[in-house]
């Protein structure tokens, strides 16, 4: 008889981990794109320091961890990670910003859980947060886009001059071409009227296509994710439905302090955050109930840390909190299973 | 007619064109069939045959044993060859017994006909033909069909599903015999439809098999029987059971269940059309159709197939290419089974072999770690979380598995299917659920020894009561009979009133007799030492004072006999002056009062019986008193006596220990020493006699 017994089935679908890793990174394509026509090469240097560091990082705690570095690599976890965090710090922010971000991301938030599959929370923003935390100033520092200091044409700083900003910290650039972003000027509005704002602020008035275009492109990518089977609607749907309904509420009952559901899902990281951090399987809830209570949480959270807290943009610890509470969503959400009158609910399973 | 879904599903490729381009075929007789006795679900038949008989094709070769089991017939004519372990088409890869037939290749029918007409037949006696026939589910798990057949005695069943579906990739057995003996199966299921009298019957068939549906809906116009067709669309796996029941009715099988228990009854294609020619033809299960397909085959096709052919020759007439075999399953690629052993039999259950080469079946890629990419969920028919129930099992947490719902999962392998980590999640569920299975046993084991040791507690508990009972009662009877005893000495006038009275006085006369008995010896001894005169005289005082003494206390003995006593034991002796009897009552109180302390009886109880064992010992010291007083009137002092011999007593076994011990030269001495002390021994035993 064999000595090895072949279980069934014998034969499975052409498809590897490796296989879904790519498919987000070629979403993220428009939206990388978008970025570097409406901001600058920035996007694309921070990309290529991130990938460098990422990868480097996790073969170091490959090789620490004592685990085959080759096979571990090629799942391009490290890839992912490290493009999602490129594409959220700030596409001038100095070179160091990334490699930071990457170290905590990859070798605290990943390897020192165990690895890929078992870090309870999404490695790219516990990176993100803990920059924001640590790096207010730089982080802060958005690029503007092409349309604001450039009337005559499309016009962004040199891949040079945008180089030199990013590792040698030339200042001018960082003053002549940076500043707070719309959500920011919006929140921050001092005596102003949400209305007057939109009136007189800038950025408002002429920046607002570059983030709407790279919104746009994002959700691009979150479509083609989900018709490729990436994952479900549910994450990504609740986010932005949620997000827009609370602040549909809070807008119509007072429209001059409160921001508009349409600026708060496009204006940010919400539609970014919705399709490809709160999608992030390993540390979300797991079942399909589960990933819309899971994003419902993160658009409640992303609503009230931009209102009331004391951040602009809020995806990255809106996540990180439901990445907390995603095991007991996952307790109270279990699907019936066939042939049960009804899904059992609770920690004892 | 509405079609249901059911939760998840997959669409592998079909590969089923290969084998459905020619009719199905007729496989050669082997040399030697291999028959399992057991080729069905339940309990393995017990061959009725002898090796060296002679056996006609149709013959009974296995009986079935007990209420849920398959009649074996012998598929060809020839001679038993052997009865044996050999490997038996089964998951564990283990063997099991065979019955061997070397076929003669004569093909020879024993004598068999159908019946006439089935109708006329009682329910019962129709089931049990079927029985006879060896009939087995030919779907999969080879569930005996009668006991299918006679659900409808315990449960209503109103819906009779035909599973026509066969959803698993490759497999076109039930295609094919369904193209061509369309109409045996719907007899088939006129048979079945005769016996559940169910108000609907359904096919489900896949919608991937046009020219099987067109035969059975002509075989349908031509019939007047009550079936409909549905056909669903193609995905795996509609085949099975529950997963065809909720397609067809939306109701799902309550988890635990089974389709009877909400009045479902299903049954196979190939199942009915074997019935079919039981029925009506008289011939038993003994083939079937099996699809030999795969790429190293240069012939894929079905084949009919007698049960009990080795794989090789099934193979040999497809052409295989053993240089291209990479793998060899038996069953479909999703769930069958592994095999490398070509001797492998057919049986009543094997419905495709699959000769698959590297590029069909390569070697599943080294798995990855989970990233909860939820994909196995989406797909899962049962629709539970795979995932979950990987990490549970990889953890051992098999009760939160269990809790997950782990039992109801089918083993599809959907999940693994789709897995993009490649991680082998049916093997994991296998061994969670086996891994409970065995703690269940345990458990039940454990239980069980529990309980054995409770009931055995309880029991010794309730035979103490007993006994405390019966000893209650047995001292209630003795008290009745001394009050009795005590009314009647109170009538008879020549004894005093008062006994207590009369035994105290009595005593006190006795212990006043011995003083002046005591004070007259030491008196005679005095005088003996000194040589004093009226020897003589103190002499007869003695005798006399000793005489008085004597009578004195026999007086007080036949009184103190009398006397009442709780000692309901003691008194049941008809020798209380025997010293020996005494002696043992008084070790009996004794053992008896310490297990009554030791078992925590009452108080009351324990005092009583102190009571007893004192007075016990009392009239114990009393004789032995009485015996060193007699002794010491012939001139014996008992006391000294039984010192004496005790110490003769160890100082020959001390001697008998140093004889074992000494060296050769030291024993003629110690021999010596040793008979001394022996006579010594012999003499003071020879003292002591008259007073033991």
């Amino acid at each position: 008889m064999p000595m090895i017994q072949m279980s069934s089935p014998h034969f499975k679908r052409n498809n590897r981990s490796a296989g879904v890793m790519k498919t987000v990174v070629i979403a993220m394509i428009p939206g990388i794109i978008a970025l570097t026509l409406f901001f600058g090469w920035g996007t694309l240097i921070q990309l290529g320091i991130c990938l460098i560091a990422g990868l480097i990082f996790e073969a170091i705690a490959l090789r620490l961890r004592a685990r085959p570095i080759r096979f571990f690599l090629n799942d391009y976890s490290a890839v992912v990670t490290a493009a999602l965090l490129a594409v959220s710090i700030p596409p001038t922010a100095p070179f160091w910003i990334g490699i930071v971000g990457m170290l905590v991301a990859i070798v605290f938030a990943k390897h020192l859980y165990g690895g890929l599959g078992n870090n309870p929370f999404n490695p790219a923003m516990v990176g993100y947060a803990l920059l924001l935390v640590s790096f207010p100033v730089q982080m802060s520092q958005w690029a503007m886009p092409f349309v604001m200091y450039n009337d005559t044409g499309w016009g962004i700083p040199s891949l040079l001059d945008t180089a030199n900003t990013i590792f040698a910290g030339a200042a001018p650039m960082v003053d002549q071409y940076t500043g707070a972003t719309p959500l920011d000027i919006l929140r921050n509005q001092g005596s102003y009227t949400t209305e007057e704002l939109w009136r007189s602020n800038d950025t408002l008035i002429h920046g607002v296509a570059g983030w709407h275009a790279v919104a746009a492109a994002w959700f691009l990518g979150g479509i083609y994710l989900i018709y490729k089977k990436i994952f479900t609607w549910h994450a990504p749907v609740s986010v932005l439905v949620s997000l827009a309904f609370i602040s549909a509420v809070f807008y119509g009952y007072d429209p001059s302090n409160f921001i508009d559901p349409w600026s708060h899902v496009t204006l940010g990281a919400a539609i970014f955050g919705a399709f490809f951090i709160a999608t992030d399987p390993v540390s979300s809830a797991t079942s399909n109930r589960g990933r819309i209570v899971f994003g419902i949480g993160i658009g409640v959270l992303i609503y009230t840390i931009r209102t009331w807290g004391n951040y602009p943009d809020a995806v990255a610890f809106a996540v990180l909190l439901m990445n907390l509470a995603a095991p007991m969503i996952d307790h109270y959400t279990q699907p019936r299973s066939y042939g049960h009158k009804r899904p059992r609910l609770g920690p004892k399973g | 007619m509405k079609i249901h879904d059911f939760h998840g599903g997959i669409h592998p490729p079909e590969n089923k064109k290969q084998s459905t381009r020619a009719p199905i075929g007729s496989a050669p007789i082997a040399r030697s069939l291999i028959i399992p006795t057991q080729q069905h679900l339940g309990l393995a038949s017990d061959p009725v045959v002898t090796i060296g008989q002679s056996v006609k094709k149709g013959e009974l070769i296995a009986s079935p044993v007990g209420r849920i089991s398959a009649a074996v017939h012998a598929p060809t004519s020839g001679r038993i060859a052997d009865i044996t372990e050999l490997p038996v088409p089964h998951a564990s890869g283990l063997s099991a017994e065979c019955i061997v037939l070397e076929t003669d290749g004569e093909d020879c029918w024993i004598e068999h006909q159908g019946l006439d007409d089935y109708t006329q037949l009682e329910a019962s006696e129709l089931i049990q033909y079927i029985r006879d026939m060896g009939i087995a589910g030919m779907g999969g798990a080879g569930f005996p069909t009668d006991t299918k057949l006679t659900l409808g005695n315990d449960h209503i069943v109103n819906t009779l599903i035909i599973n026509a579906a066969e959803c698993e990739p490759y497999i076109t057995a039930d295609d094919t015999l369904m193209r061509e003996h369309a109409e045996e199966i719907i007899a088939g299921a006129q048979i079945s439809q005769h016996l559940l009298k169910p108000t609907h019957t359904l096919i489900g068939i896949e919608d991937n098999k046009p020219n099987a549906i067109k035969a059975l809906n002509s075989a349908l116009a031509n019939t007047e029987a009550n079936i409909d067709m549905v056909v669903v669309p193609t995905k795996y796996p509609s085949g099975g059971e529950r997963q065809l029941i909720q397609l067809l009715t939306g109701i799902e099988v309550p988890s635990g269940k089974i389709p009877a228990d909400v009045g479902i009854v299903m049954q196979n294609v190939g199942t009915l059309q074997a019935m079919h020619r039981a029925v009506a033809y008289g011939e038993p299960m003994i083939k079937r159709v099996v699809t030999v397909t795969g790429d190293a085959v240069s012939h894929p096709m079905n084949l009919w197939a007698l049960i009990g052919t080795p794989f090789k020759s099934l193979l040999d007439a497809a052409d295989l290419d053993r240089s291209k075999l990479k793998r060899l399953v038996m069953g479909g690629p999703m769930m069958g089974v592994a095999v490398e052993d070509e001797q492998i039999p057919v049986i009543k259950t094997t419905n495709c072999l699959i000769a698959a080469t590297i590029h069909e079946m390569p070697d599943p890629p080294p798995a990855q770690a989970c990233i909860r990419c939820g994909m196995c969920e989406q797909v899962c028919p049962a629709q539970l979380l795979p995932q979950q129930l990987f990490w549970f099992a990889k953890g051992k947490e098999f009760e939160k598995a269990k809790n997950h719902n782990l039992f109801d999962c089918i083993e599809c392998g959907a999940c693994a299917y789709v897995c993009p980590s490649s991680i082998p999640l049916v093997q994991y569920y296998r061994f969670a659920k086996s891994e409970i299975r065995a703690e269940q046993v345990e458990q039940r084991k454990a239980d069980h020894a529990r309980e054995r040791f409770e009931f055995r507690q309880s029991r010794l508990e309730r035979e103490a009561q007993e006994k405390a009972e019966r000893r209650k009662t047995r001292a209630a009877q003795a008290a009745k009979a001394q009050a009795e005893r005590k009314q009647a000495q109170a009538v008879d006038p020549s004894t005093l009133a008062d006994t207590q009275q009369d035994a105290k006085s009595l005593k006190i006369n006795a212990a006043m007799a011995r003083t002046k008995l005591k004070k007259a010896e030491s008196a005679l001894k005095n005088a003996r030492d000194k040589g004093l005169e009226g020897v003589e005289t103190l002499e007869n005082t003695v005798a006399k004072l000793l005489q008085a003494a004597n009578e004195a206390d026999a007086a007080f003995n036949r009184s103190h006999t009398d006397t009442p006593s709780t000692n309901t034991e003691s008194n049941t002796t008809d020798h209380p002056n025997d010293l020996k009897t005494l002696k043992q009552q008084v070790s009996i109180m004794r053992t008896k009062l310490k297990k009554a302390k030791a078992s925590n009886l009452d108080q009351s109880d324990i005092e009583a019986l102190e009571q007893r064992l004192k007075e016990a010992t009392q009239k114990h010291q009393e004789a032995d008193k009485r015996l060193i007083d007699l002794a010491f009137t012939k001139g014996v002092d008992l006391k000294q006596l039984r010192i004496d011999l005790a110490l003769a007593k160890a100082n020959v076994t001390k001697l008998e220990r140093a004889i074992d011990r000494s060296q050769d030269s030291e024993k003629p001495a110690l021999l010596k020493e040793q008979e001394t002390v022996k006579a010594q021994y012999e003499a003071l035993n020879t003292q002591m006699k008259p007073f033991v």
